[in-house]
């Protein structure tokens, strides 16, 4: 297992309020890790970090096997590079069908003039129903994300970035809105996904996390509390009091 | 008619002059008519050069008719009778039977036909040296006007026989306004009227730092110069600078020109000539050999005119190595048309530091237009601020908010004729029909699209249409009047380079009112605080209690008045027309974005930037406003690359994407 | 691929269809190869009319596609107006000085014919040389090009500007409003070579078409005109309809997602935006030949206000839609404030369409955006899904 991103040593602060103190954070290729953590612990503003959405006052991001630093990229170029990521909420182009969304979403070039002349080749088309398949929208390929059930949503959100065949997914509470049922197909995909990928998830509900049985750090006023098994993190005496209160 | 005027003007300066205890009438001397009496002939028949004599006699006299009595000379007022040679005065000069009145004693003396009199037309030379003298009679009035008017005769009419009156006045004067305009004036003649360089320099030297116009006017004339050329540069002449042909500050064609006209060199001649020429002199088609039909290049021209040079049929044109031999036989150069040296260059010195001073205060009243300027766009742009900046709402009709609070004033002002009363009324009556107007249409259009910007933006400029139509439907589409109060008319002047109007000023300290006075609103009252609750999260503002829909019509309504009081005041100075909204309906909106969205400090110091910035191209261009406001634009578009947010940002998530 | 564009979207072989029906009739009506039902000012009305739906077309494309409501379209309609305003006045002038000049016993040389013709183009405002940026005015290909470069170069160097920067929304609105102000406020000026307030009149002479006679060249124009219209929906419908569509049509929705997908969203705008402008330079060019005349004027912020209008009238996102838009609403307005609608007489007022019809307009705008957000093409729609279901 090697390096794929490390974060090291990152602070951001709004309007004086510190979202993130002096935040390290490692990842190999392929690894399953869940990163929990009460609201306002970072979470989410550690995956704008990350992603490109929100450039940090100090600290380092680097990625690959060569280390290059992604603070200096667009959030584009840093997608290009091979993170993906999934939204807290939804987000899919609703007025498209789910045909098109996916299509948008595979690994082909990024330009505009390739995107002007693209075909769908044979393969793309094979590659959109198997994606279908794995996230149970086979049926629904032609209609229009905006009419899908939540959870559905939630589904083609993870279709497309299976479809972008990153080396990082950065996914944010992927269960939300799904049935038990809907959750462990979930929590299965994305343990597959991590034989071969590094794939951080974003997560509240502890059962979730459970069935994922992964690496689990704990964020706390924007920095790591803990890190390590689900045990082990559950029996740390500053996560309990973070969890439970004072 | 005219004659009249200048019977009884000579009649104000009797009742001026009369009771004044320096021109006591010494009753032992011999009286006027006398005296004119005992030099009947130098007064009927005055020339230039003779006239001084009586008018000694005259001003020794010490008479105090005498000042009445020159004026009415100058004037042409003066008429002697030919029986007796009595010099009269006459009542109405177009009447058939004239009546004559003593000179001294002001009384009627019987009438007399037009023949019987003969009227004394001093000429010009002569009306100026009695002008000279009753302006020495004026300088020792007791009343500072007249003195001053004196002053004003003197600079507008300078005379040598002045300066020395002048130098009494300027020892003995003890008004200070009086005092400072012959200090003035004094310098100007004596650089214009001393002999020697001495004074003069003095002179000019005593000017330094004096921006007046006056001051700068005397100056200029001083460094006026002349073109001439000559085999070699003269070395008696006051030369300004060498000048050599064909550079910026002489042309070739000018530097020729002087040549050809002293006749140095032959003519130039004009192409068109030169085709006039070969025109007269086409045989078979061919001019000089050469077919017409291939005169259509400028080398086969020359050489069929040098075929008729040739030929002897037309003159030889010079050419550029004509031209060139005869300019280098000459140098040109510019001649102070002041011959001394001295003066010149001290002048050049004075008058350099005077620019400088100039320039200063000319920066400093472009200050003044550029924070008028500002202020004009501050309160052009602070309802929208409101309106676009705290509630996010594109306002298209907001231009048109202005001008409906300018209509009301103009409404206003036909029915209460008093302008300030009139004003005192149409500010708040412009506040609550605008405020109405804002909060109808809130209530009927834009509460409906809140989460449609561009939407709104579209909606309120059907409605900014609509509204321009119906106002031009009701009042025409010519301009209506709004005057300002007769207080607001003037200006206020520093110097003679520094002033600005008092309505500038008023529309100044009224943005500043505006400012202050929003600032609180926003920042210390109940309504404030609500309003900023509901920008920034109106479901929990909900929860506690405040109803964001009465907000966002309250907050709406407040901009929108706003929008109209400043419609009163830009039509006090701009024209009131139905459109004229939409002149400053870009400006505003960019006031808004270059000062930051969401905040009154940012429009503030957006108003000032824009308003700064056009001033500053337009000293730069000062003939273009349009180049000024094309730039301005211009600027505005790129400083949203450096700060997409404006000067003032609000940052964080807090800000919004 | 025209063959497949025309099956993906069915609205392109409809359009075309009506397009080319719309062609034949006033062909048929026309003075000059039919009944002269319809006049030569009307035909160039018409023909004017599909301009402005070409350049409805492009900016359906920015703002009912790209997401980006431009307030600036028509400074590119007028660019590409001036473009080829200039050499029609080059032209047309040297033509007619040559033609007095040939009176002379001298033959003028080049040198004269330019000095004169610039003399007689410039004398209005006070100019007799010809300005730089008239020095391919000469050229009718050149002059071509610049139709499309120059409004093209323009949307790109102030697309790369605010783009790079991220405005978007209403920011970017009233910036591209302020682009259209700040080039109408340079062109009013007299200095700046193009004439100044006077514009650039006299355009509908063609050079060296005298002897066709407007009566022919103004059907000529209207054909031209509908040929631009169906390319352009033929190209804006193949561009919106694959992926490239779909990513567009991404952008509008939720930028930052197609951001996260890797898409350069930046670069997309870039394109569509340049795209349109050029589309709105050839609207120009073939628009103000038929009016005759081109001031600053045309290029005051509320032209462009009112294209963006038309489209939401029309309807937005469906290229159709802003077809239809341009054309009902100039067209209502040409006959409104033509005088041919007739008054009403209220008993106690009479309404005079002239006065009123800004007003109606006005209040249009705001229905519309209320009760149609989806514009006209929308209730089209509306009737086409009540049958499918």
């Amino acid at each position: 297992m090697s390096t794929l991103l490390e974060v090291q040593g990152v602070s951001v602060t709004f309007d004086g309020f510190k979202a993130i103190n002096n935040l390290s954070f490692t990842i190999g290729l392929p690894e399953l890790r869940a990163v929990i953590g009460p609201n306002g612990a970072g979470k989410t503003t550690f995956m704008d970090i990350v992603t490109g959405k929100t450039r940090p006052d100090a600290g380092t991001v680097r990625w690959g096997e060569m280390g290059h630093s992604l603070l200096s990229m667009s959030e584009a170029r840093i997608a290009r590079e091979g993170i993906g990521r999934k939204f807290q909420r939804p987000t899919v182009f609703e007025d498209q069908t789910v045909r098109e969304n996916l299509r948008v979403s595979l690994k082909k070039p990024r330009g505009p003039f390739s995107a002007m002349f693209d075909r769908v080749t044979p393969e793309d088309t094979a590659r959109i129903e198997e994606i279908a398949a794995e996230i149970g929208l086979s049926d629904h390929l032609n209609r229009k994300a905006g009419i899908l059930s939540h959870g559905q949503k939630q589904w083609l959100e993870i279709g497309m970035l299976l479809a972008q065949d990153p080396r990082l997914l950065l996914v944010d509470e992927p269960a939300a809105g799904m049935t038990t049922e809907e959750r462990n197909h979930t929590a299965d995909l994305l343990k597959r996904l991590a034989k071969n990928h590094a794939v951080v998830v974003v997560e509240h509900d502890m059962e979730f996390v459970r069935r994922l049985d992964c690496r689990v750090t704990v964020l706390h006023e924007g920095s790591v509390l803990a890190e390590g098994s689900l045990e082990h993190v559950m029996g740390d005496e500053r996560v309990i009091e973070v969890y439970l209160g004072r | 008619m005219i004659r009249i005027a200048l019977a009884a003007l000579a009649g104000v300066f009797l009742s001026l002059t009369a009771p004044l205890p320096t021109h006591a009438q010494q009753t032992d001397g011999p009286d006027l008519q006398s005296i004119l009496q005992d030099n009947s002939e130098l007064v009927a028949n005055a020339s230039r050069r003779t006239v001084q004599e009586v008018l000694d006699i005259l001003v020794d006299s010490r008479l105090p008719e005498v000042p009445a009595f020159l004026t009415a000379w100058q004037a042409r007022a003066l008429y002697q009778r030919e029986s007796d040679g009595l010099f009269v005065y006459v009542e109405d000069p177009d009447a058939d039977a004239l009546t004559l009145i003593d000179i001294t004693s002001g009384e009627g003396l019987g009438t007399a036909t037009s023949r019987e009199v003969r009227q004394l037309r001093p000429n010009r030379g002569v009306q100026s040296v009695i002008g000279a003298t009753l302006v020495g009679f004026q300088l020792a009035s007791d009343d500072p006007a007249v003195r001053l008017g004196a002053l004003d005769a003197i600079e507008d009419d300078p005379e040598e026989r002045h300066l020395a009156a002048l130098e009494d006045l300027v020892a003995t004067e003890t008004d200070p306004d009086v005092l400072e305009r012959a200090e003035l004036l004094l310098p100007a003649l004596v650089i214009a009227f001393s002999d020697d360089d001495a004074p003069r320099v003095e002179a000019i030297r005593s000017l330094a730092g004096n921006i007046s116009l006056t001051a700068r006017r005397t100056l200029n004339p001083l460094l006026t110069t002349r073109t001439e050329f000559a085999e070699t540069l003269p070395e008696n002449a006051n030369i300004a600078r060498e000048l050599s042909p064909g550079s910026d500050l002489l042309s070739v064609a000018d530097a020729y020109d002087m040549l050809v006209a002293d006749g140095l060199a032959p003519a130039l001649i004009p192409r068109s000539d030169q085709v006039a020429t070969l025109a007269a002199n086409i045989v078979d088609g061919e001019v000089g050999g050469v077919p017409v039909a291939t005169l259509n290049t400028e080398s086969a021209r020359d050489r069929a005119y040098a075929a008729l040079v040739e030929a002897g049929i037309a003159p030889p044109a010079p050419t550029e190595a004509d031209i060139a031999q005869s300019l280098g036989r000459f140098v040109f150069f510019e001649v102070y048309n002041e011959r001394s040296a001295a003066v010149t260059s001290t002048a050049r010195e004075t008058l350099d530091g005077i620019e400088t001073r100039v320039g200063f205060y000319r920066f400093l009243d472009l200050s003044l237009d550029g924070i008028s300027l500002a202020s004009i766009y501050f309160l052009a742009a602070i309802g929208l601020a409101i309106t676009f900046g705290v509630m996010g709402v594109i306002n298209m009709a907001h231009g048109e908010f202005i001008m409906i609070g300018a209509y009301t004033g103009y409404l206003v002002q036909t029915l209460v004729p008093n302008e300030t009363a009139s004003l005192a009324i149409a500010i708040p009556l412009a506040f609550i029909v605008t405020f109405m107007a804002g909060v109808a249409m809130e209530r009927l259009v834009i509460r409906w699209l809140y989460h449609r910007p561009l939407e709104t933006l579209l909606a309120t400029f059907g409605i900014s249409i609509a509204l321009q139509q119906i106002v031009r439907l009701i009042f025409g589409a010519l301009t209506q009047p709004l005057t300002p109060p007769d207080w607001m008319a003037g200006s206020v002047a520093l110097n003679d380079v520094v002033s600005i109007s008092s309505i500038r000023v008023a529309i100044f300290i009224l943005a500043v009112l505006f400012f202050f006075a929003l600032w609180l609103i926003l920042n210390r009252t109940r309504l404030g605080l609500e309003v900023r609750a509901v920008t920034q999260n109106p479901a929990m503002a909900a929860s506690m209690g405040i109803n964001p829909d009465r907000i966002n019509m309250l907050t709406f309504g407040l901009g929108s008045g706003i929008a109209g009081i400043a419609g009163v005041a830009i039509g006090l100075f701009a024209q009131v027309v139905p459109d004229m909204g939409s002149n400053y309906i870009v400006q505003s909106f960019m006031t808004v974005v270059v000062g930051g969205v969401g905040n009154i400090f940012g429009t503030l110091v957006g108003a000032s930037i824009i308003g700064a910035f056009q001033k500053f191209v337009e000293w730069l261009n000062p003939t273009n406003t349009l180049a000024a406001q094309t730039y301005m634009i211009i600027f505005v578009i790129l400083f949203i690359q450096f700060r997409p947010r404006g000067i003032i940002a609000l940052r964080g998530r807090a800000a919004g994407d | 691929m025209g063959n497949s564009i025309f099956v993906r979207n069915r609205s392109v072989p409809i359009f075309i269809g009506v397009l080319a029906l719309v062609a034949l009739a006033v062909t048929f009506l026309s003075p000059a190869y039919g009944t002269g039902a319809v006049s030569v000012s009307f035909t160039k009305i018409l023909g004017m009319t599909l301009c402005l739906c070409l350049a409805a077309l492009a900016m359906d494309l920015v703002w009912g596609y790209c997401g980006i409501l431009s307030l600036g379209h028509f400074a590119f309609f007028g660019l590409g107006g001036y473009m080829i305003g200039m050499w029609l006045m080059t032209a047309r002038t040297e033509a007619v000085i040559r033609a007095n000049l040939a009176e002379s016993p001298i033959p003028p040389t080049e040198g004269e014919v330019s000095q004169a013709t610039a003399l007689q183009i410039f004398s209005v405002v006070g100019a007799e040389d010809w300005p730089w940026m008239w020095a391919v005015s000469d050229s009718l290909i050149l002059s071509l090009l610049l139709v499309m470069l120059v409004p093209g170069l323009l949307a790109l160097v102030f697309g790369w500007l605010a783009f790079r920067s991220r405005v978007t929304g209403v920011y970017l609105s009233i910036l591209t409003q302020a682009m259209t102000l700040a080039l109408s406020l340079y062109l009013f000026q007299n200095d700046t070579g193009l004439r100044g307030n006077n514009g650039l009149s006299g355009l509908q002479n063609i050079p060296g078409a005298d002897a066709i006679g407007q009566e022919r060249l103004s059907v000529w124009f209207f054909w031209a005109s509908a040929l631009a219209l169906g390319l352009g929906y033929v190209g804006a419908a193949w561009l919106v309809s694959g992926k490239f569509g779909s990513i567009v049509r991404g952008i509008r929705d939720d930028e930052l997602r197609v951001r996260f997908l890797g898409y350069p969203v930046e670069v997309y705008k870039l394109v569509v935006f340049t795209v349109s402008a050029m589309i709105c330079g050839v609207a120009g060019a073939l628009y103000y030949p038929q009016a005759g005349i081109i001031n600053p004027d045309e290029i005051a912020p509320i032209a462009s206000i009112y294209l963006a209008v038309w489209v939401a009238i029309g309807g937005r996102g469906r290229l159709y839609g802003a077809v239809i838009g341009a054309a009902a609403v100039s067209l209502l307005s040409t006959w409104f404030t033509s005088g041919r609608a007739p008054n009403v007489d209220l008993g106690f007022y009479e309404i005079n369409w002239i006065d009123w019809w800004p007003v109606l307009l006005g209040l249009g705008f705001v229905l519309v955006t209320l009760f149609a957000p989806r514009g006209l093409a929308g209730l089209f729609d509306y009737l086409v899904r009540k049958e499918d279901t």
